[in-house]
């Protein structure tokens, strides 16, 4: 268990330091002198000149690296050059909001989608079987913001039920907090659902396959029994890291959701920051998720073990 | 007989959409950038099957002018990402070594930034465009192929018939192409299919944020991005975009499916 563990924590150590290398490389790929992209077009000579020296900007590509990563781990992502606020507290309060719809969204979708696929593994090629995988290939084809969308106008506009545009922090006022992202997480969630349908069902049936299963039914297990301990825990190892998966790519794709809404989240303060060519925020959002999905992903390989103890063994 | 159902239907959503295309470049029914002020904001009609946006342009013309636009990006993304994953894949499975490490944490990099988040920033680099869409998602998606290649290399490299072929004296390359490659085929018939959907989604993401082929061209994600204030009063403007992209995502997971079944049996549930 140990050994699995250092090997799962130095792999993401590597991976992580293989995104700081993009992300400077794709900074300094785009077209400009450094310095005056991260200090915006206001910055004078003198400052120009200062941060060139503390980067290093006159010597080599490797050496500017580390004095970059340098700056990143003291958690200096710089400042915005569109409003001058410091980058990481900025990011850090932006994610919080995607977070919470990301994470809300994926909880509900698991609680819908394990009963849902474990329901069609064990009536497998039954009509209601065939309604449920329909269905969920139906919700994974939806768009997040053409559904979102139209979920917009039903609840929104026609009904009146919930809010339209706009978002309030859950620190000032709860309850409307809570109305603002229904919709975004009910429409995540849905999509989310489809996908995890189909994993949880495909897993399952592997399981049903299996000669324990029979036995556990041989000697007269009750059917509810056999799938809520034999076949559930088994068939959550593989749904699990498909939920990391899915967990990384709907933060790396949260923009358009948050267009729809007009929520305040990262995703969105991504988009506006390309369109202000503010690059020390555009910098500092992709540090920031994409070290978030290592981060899930990591969860996701240790928590593996606990489902599948073979695992840890390999 | 589920898949097959599957497939029926999958295909032809995929047919009818590349029939659309291909007529949306040569012809539609009304000029799609024609401005006519006297007809905007018309629900569907026998004039207007479609009916017409804010500017009195025809939604219909715009949607298979959008078609060509999305449906060209997606091909030329997926052609792009599995020919040169495809060349990556082989030639790191094949060679190993350093060359195949040096490959695989640049693919571990990409594979890092999850989503759209990369070709978002790939686009600033290369230029929103048609051109820039198509090499900033190709980027995005070629890791997934040069990784299914490249597992696909490795579990047949050892075989019998792999060390055969070596035995009589044929090349490494020779071997790849002529006895490896073939069994990378079907995986990537599936990825591919699948791909498709996810660049049309993407694109069309790309395109609903701004960051795509920009206005007036239409694209499915621009007409959807500017049918927004005109929601109430026009849902029509809404409805038909949507409609496509769930559309053609749905016909290439079904076919996708349909070949994930075919080919890998034991992946087979349905």
């Amino acid at each position: 268990m140990a050994a699995y563990l250092l090997k799962r924590l130095g792999m993401s150590a590597i991976t992580l330091s293989l995104v700081a290398v993009t992300v400077f490389v794709l900074i300094r790929l785009v077209p400009g002198d450094a310095a005056s992209l991260m200090l915006g077009e206001s910055a004078t000579e003198a400052q120009l000149e200062i941060l060139r020296q503390r980067w290093g900007l006159d010597q080599p590509l490797p050496i500017q690296f580390l004095y970059w990563v340098g700056d990143v781990l003291r958690g200096d992502l710089g400042t915005s050059t569109r409003t001058g606020q410091a980058v990481l507290p900025l990011i850090l309060d932006r994610f919080q909001v995607s977070a919470v719809i990301v994470l809300v969204a994926m909880s509900l979708a698991v609680l819908i989608a394990i009963p849902a696929g474990l329901f069609a593994a064990w009536r497998q090629n039954s009509l209601s079987d065939f309604l449920v995988v329909t269905l969920a290939t139906l919700l994974l084809s939806v768009p997040s913001f053409w559904l979102g969308l139209l979920m917009l106008l039903l609840f929104g506009l026609k009904l009146g039920w919930l809010p339209v545009l706009g978002y309030v922090g859950f620190n000032e006022d709860f309850l409307r907090a809570i109305s603002f992202i229904v919709l975004p997480v009910a429409t995540l969630a849905l999509i989310e659902a489809g996908v995890l349908i189909r994993m949880a069902r495909a897993s399952a049936i592997e399981i049903l396959r299996l000669e324990y299963v029979a036995h556990a039914r041989a000697k007269g297990v009750s059917e509810w029994k056999v799938l809520a301990k034999h076949v559930l825990p088994n068939a959550f190892g593989p749904t699990l890291t498909l939920i990391g998966l899915l967990l990384g790519n709907l933060l790396g794709g949260i923009a358009v959701l948050e267009t729809v809404f007009t929520l305040p989240g990262i995703g969105r303060l991504l988009v506006d920051s390309i369109y202000a060519r503010d690059y020390p925020v555009v910098q500092g959002c992709l540090l920031l998720t994409a070290s978030v999905f290592v981060m899930i992903n990591l969860v996701v390989d240790l928590l593996y073990p606990v489902f599948d103890p073979r695992v840890a063994r390999v | 007989m589920p898949t097959r159902f599957n497939l029926l239907i999958g295909s032809t959503i995929l047919a009818v959409l590349f029939v659309a295309a291909i007529l949306g470049i040569v012809w539609t029914p009304y000029d799609p950038m024609l401005l006519d002020m006297m007809n905007r904001l018309q629900p569907p009609s026998g004039q207007y099957w479609l009916g017409t946006d804010e500017f009195g342009r025809d939604i219909l013309s715009r949607i298979m002018a959008g078609a060509a636009t999305s449906v060209g990006i997606a091909t030329a993304t997926v052609l792009f990402a599995v020919v040169f994953g495809t060349m990556i894949g082989l030639v790191s499975g094949g060679l190993r070594g350093w060359f195949d490490r040096v490959l695989m944490a640049v693919t571990d990099a990409v594979l890092a930034f999850p989503g759209i988040l990369l070709a978002l920033v790939l686009i600033v680099i290369l230029g929103a465009g048609g051109m820039g869409i198509t090499l900033a998602l190709a980027i995005a998606y070629m890791p997934a192929v040069v990784r299914v290649v490249r597992s696909t290399v490795l579990s047949v490299r050892e075989k019998e018939f792999i060390e055969a072929s070596r035995s009589i004296g044929n090349s490494e390359l020779y071997t790849l192409a002529a006895h490896i490659l073939p069994n990378c085929l079907a995986p990537i018939s599936v990825l591919a299919t699948s791909m498709f959907g996810w660049v049309i989604l993407a694109e069309s993401g790309l395109s609903f944020l701004g960051l795509g082929v920009p206005p007036p061209a239409p694209t499915w994600g621009n007409m959807l991005a500017t049918s927004r204030p005109y929601f109430e009063q026009a849902l029509w403007l809404s409805i038909s975009p949507g409609l496509c992209i769930a559309l053609a995502l749905l016909g290439s997971n079904l076919v996708g499916d349909a070949l994930r079944d075919r080919f890998d049996p034991r992946m087979a549930v349905a």
